[in-house]
């Protein structure tokens, strides 16, 4: 099997400070892996490298595309890049005011990413969007409203329907579930869980919150100080850490 | 179906002057197909490590483990997560859910991710919630609420929805009534006779010589040079 995505050398610095070094990995269809980490340990700086919003230094990022097969993105013209953006990738952003376009409608989100891979019908676009709403949860009676007038965790739900529409093959998740509530953190991890598995999407999933990655993620990176220290089956880099680095970071878990 | 063969095992502590305490040393194995072993020997001599070490859960310092034709001490972590998929069950000791999830589907879900379609992977999940008594008007809660027992019996549903075969059980009839105990032991007796290679813990002695062929003391793996 090809893997969907195939990482080499990504870098990243800005000016003497280090973004991320060397950062390697492959990902393949269906797969999770979570990237952890303190603040400031560069897993945004990759996030952002991988999904084209910053250029790295140095690096591949190879895609399996549709059309094409694989083929490096960074080396892809703007217009590409945005295309895949809008098509078979998905951003979820942290906040998701960053990710939704506040003055539309809760429909509208939805319906401009269909509009975008060329969609016209008025008709099929709403009904999509109200099957959407429906699938994260979102009551379909509230479609004209604006998701300023929505919840936090309704807004995160709706940036989740507004990405998912289009049927994106890769999503990268910047702490999802991050200033949530932890009812509202344990309704949206089922829901992507659902998703990832009835949709097959592969996701990359950045977050400082391990009880997120041991539910979500199949692997996991540890990143410190730009670098990768480690890397393995989620389960067994939290059960029995072979960096220190990890295991203070697992060991300092507050337990409820 | 399962092969240790000389298994090592130690763990470095590097925030506490980098200690090292060694576990487990030359650790070998063998479990054929349609044979239950049980691991036996005092608390902490290191029965439940060896089973993580198998589930891929402990990274193994040195040695293999075969669990089929895949050596999980060395494995790429998606040949591990194949592993676990299609051959290699595993039923601990603690439910471990993401909230909110049903019951029904809690059980189910191993032969979701497998492609079962959804009509027969439920009925699976509900005829073995109903063998173990789990009351229907359950199944559509979450489990993270249920009593330890109900917990215990909801895991091995979960371990035994998919015909595994190769299988890790950990006390699996701990905190069960004599009914469910039964009924478990039936379980892992079919399990068996279908052809499937069984470690267990069983600190249940009763239990352990209805089902178990045989008894490995994993004291004999204890490092040699303990200080």
């Amino acid at each position: 099997m090809t893997p969907l995505l195939q990482v080499t050398g990504i870098t990243r610095t800005y000016g003497a400070r280090i973004g991320c070094r060397d950062v390697s990995f492959d990902l393949y269809p269906g797969e999770v892996m979570g990237i952890v980490g303190e603040s400031g340990s560069g897993k945004s700086t990759l996030l952002n490298c991988l999904a084209g919003h910053q250029r790295p230094d140095s690096g591949q990022v190879v895609f399996d595309t549709r059309a094409d097969g694989p083929r490096d993105t960074v080396a892809m013209s703007e217009p590409e890049r945005r295309m895949l953006g809008r098509t078979d990738w998905a951003f979820v952003h942290q906040h998701a005011r960053d990710g939704l376009r506040m003055g539309v409608s809760a429909g509208g989100n939805i319906g401009e990413r269909l509009m975008a891979v060329g969609a016209r019908h008025y008709g099929d676009i709403r009904g999509q969007a109200t099957d959407w709403l429906g699938r994260v949860e979102i009551d379909t009676a509230r479609i004209d409203d604006r998701p300023a007038a929505f919840s936090g965790g309704m807004q995160q739900r709706l940036q989740i329907a507004r990405n998912l529409v289009t049927g994106p093959r890769l999503v990268f998740m910047d702490e999802p579930t991050g200033g949530l509530d932890v009812s509202v953190q344990a309704r949206l991890l089922d829901l992507v869980r659902g998703l990832v598995r009835q949709m097959g999407l592969s996701a990359l999933i950045v977050t400082h919150d391990l009880a997120v990655v041991r539910l979500l993620a199949d692997r996991l990176m540890v990143m410190k100080d730009g670098n990768v220290v480690e890397t393995g089956l989620t389960d067994q880099v939290l059960d029995d850490p072979q960096h220190g680095y990890t295991q203070l970071l697992v060991s300092s878990v507050l337990q409820v | 179906m399962i092969v240790l063969d000389r298994v090592c095992k130690s763990f470095t502590l590097h925030n506490q002057g980098g200690t090292v305490i060694p576990v487990m040393q030359d650790a070998s194995l063998v479990v054929a197909a349609g044979e239950c072993v049980a691991l036996t020997g005092v608390s902490g001599a290191g029965k439940s490590t060896l089973m993580r070490l198998i589930y891929g859960n402990y990274l193994a310092a040195s040695g293999r483990i075969m669990v089929g034709d895949v050596d999980v001490a060395r494995a790429a972590p998606r040949d591990i997560l194949k592993l676990r998929r299609e051959t290699l069950g595993y039923v601990s000791q603690f439910l471990r859910v993401v909230p909110r999830v049903p019951t029904r589907a809690v059980v189910a879900e191993p032969l979701l991710t497998l492609g079962v379609p959804e009509d027969e992977a439920f009925a699976r999940a509900e005829r073995l919630l109903a063998r173990l008594n789990i009351p229907e008007r359950l199944w559509s809660l979450s489990p993270t609420t249920f009593s330890g027992g109900e917990q215990q019996r909801v895991n091995i549903a979960r371990g035994f929805a998919h015909d595994y075969p190769a299988l890790l059980l950990d006390e699996p009839t701990a905190s069960l009534d004599a009914t469910n105990r039964d009924t478990v032991l039936n379980l892992i007796e079919a399990a068996k006779a279908r052809g499937a290679a069984i470690v267990g813990i069983f600190h249940d002695t009763a239990a352990r010589d209805r089902v178990c062929d045989r008894q490995v003391d994993v004291s004999a793996f204890a490092p040699r040079a303990a200080a």
